[in-house]
């Protein structure tokens, strides 16, 4: 039985996948603020959140539907999502 | 890790903060494979263009494909052709969907009890001089008395190397009949004699751009930044080319690496169906491309990148801003 994602491991885990996507320098999973808002601090742009939905995909098996990428403003936020949207563990 | 408030000072933030939402994705029709010019240089006929694709000329189809386009996530039409104006109908199509821009020689007038707040480009490839020359005739006299003080309207000022040292007298006459102008560079598709860039020339090219945008700050939108990406084909520390250019039609883009670029962009042909390669001619040679959309674009699909610097950073503010007001998203 596979174990089931806690809140903080998906956090740290999409906070990797966008340090290694995005080459963000000066940053650990550990030390990213869930809360920073991507989009207007960090400067991510929707082609930025299309290249990390892709990993995501690969890595959770869940889809992100273009039309929430406004949503995931921040680590916590895409994390809630892949929460939400993961495939049940069994 | 560099954040954008810890770049910019709070008056810079506010301006960033006005534009990081807009998320804007555009894609350009050729409405139409017809004009009535025919100017020397024109991308669209040296390149055959018009002859790719037949016309569709069913308005009810051209409705459907414009909402198939909005479900694909377009919020911006940028209506090029041959020449728009020949076909309201269809500028209709998507003035009634969404946010449209139509670009026009001037000599047809859109009518503003249809389209009452259409932006519309105006071409213009010079002075008196120049324009008879590479147009047939100086379109300038026609399009200003057709749309002077429209506050929907600018010129598209296609800045020829025989302008270097004549750009003022052209924006004065702009400014005087109450419209903005936009400059850009000609690419010489046509290869006309005189007409190729030689060098130094966008050396000066540069520097006199900034003077106009100095001097006529309420007539011109631009950008000095732009004018710095535009003359040297340089950003921060690349080359603009096909590598980098952001303006490929998404589905035929099979570069690898996958460099930045348009979201969802295309260029369709007046079918419907045929599409072409990028935002200007497929024959086009990619190294001398001066297109200004695509090295705005280029500027503007690059935001982390400028995240180096504040300087950097407001640069691409002042870019976006740009391309922001060129569409009305923002207010001139
Ligand atoms: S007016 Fe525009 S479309 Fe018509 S020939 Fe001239 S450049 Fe080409
Ligand atoms: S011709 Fe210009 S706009 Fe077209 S692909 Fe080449 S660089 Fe881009």
């Amino acid at each position: 039985m596979q174990q089931e994602l806690t809140l903080q491991d998906t956090i740290e885990g999409v906070a990797r996948i966008i340090i290694d996507e995005l080459k963000l320098e000066d940053v650990t999973p550990q030390t990213f603020d869930p809360d920073l808002d991507l989009i207007d601090e960090v400067g991510v742009d929707s082609m930025d959140l299309a290249t990390v939905a892709l990993v995501l995909q690969d890595e959770y098996g869940i889809s992100i539907d273009e039309d929430d990428y406004p949503k995931l403003k921040s680590l916590r936020l895409i994390a809630e999502y892949v929460l939400a949207h993961a495939p049940v563990k069994s | 890790m560099k954040t954008v408030s810890s770049l910019l000072d709070s008056h810079w933030y506010q301006r960033y903060k006005r534009i990081s939402q807009l998320n804007i994705r555009s894609s350009i029709y050729d409405v139409t494979n017809r004009c009535n010019l025919r100017c020397k240089g024109c991308f669209f006929f040296s390149s055959g263009e018009d002859k790719v694709a037949r016309e569709e000329t069913d308005p009810e189809k051209w409705a459907a494909f414009v909402d198939k386009e909005k479900q694909r996530g377009v919020n911006l039409a940028i209506l090029i052709g041959g020449e728009p104006t020949l076909c309201f109908d269809r500028i209709e199509a998507f003035y009634s969907r969404m946010p449209t821009y139509c670009a026009t020689n001037g000599l047809i007038k859109v009518p503003r009890e249809r389209f009452p707040d259409m932006m519309v480009g105006i071409s213009l490839w010079g002075d008196e001089e120049d324009e008879k020359r590479l147009r047939g005739q100086n379109t300038f006299r026609i399009s200003s008395n057709n749309y002077e003080g429209d506050p929907y309207t600018y010129y598209l000022y296609t800045i020829t190397p025989n302008q270097i040292g004549r750009t003022g007298q052209v924006i004065r006459k702009i400014r005087d009949a109450g419209l903005k102008v936009h400059m850009q560079l000609l690419s010489n598709d046509e290869a006309v004699d005189g007409f190729s860039w030689r060098q130094g020339e966008l050396d000066d090219l540069r520097a006199e751009m900034d003077e106009m945008l100095d001097t006529y700050p309420d007539t011109v939108i631009s950008a000095k930044y732009y004018h710095q990406v535009i003359t040297t084909g340089k950003m921060l520390d690349r080359q603009f080319g096909w590598k980098e250019c952001p303006s490929v039609t998404e589905p035929l883009d099979n570069r690898e690496p996958k460099p930045r670029r348009l979201i969802h962009f295309i260029r369709w042909a007046s079918d419907l169906e045929t599409m072409h390669r990028c935002c200007t001619s497929a024959t086009r040679d990619c190294s001398t491309c001066k297109d200004g959309a695509a090295h705005m674009s280029w500027i503007m699909v690059n935001k982390r990148a400028h995240m180096r610097s504040a300087e950097d950073l407001q640069n691409w503010i002042e870019v976006y801003e740009m391309f922001a007001k060129l569409y009305q998203f923002l207010p001139w």
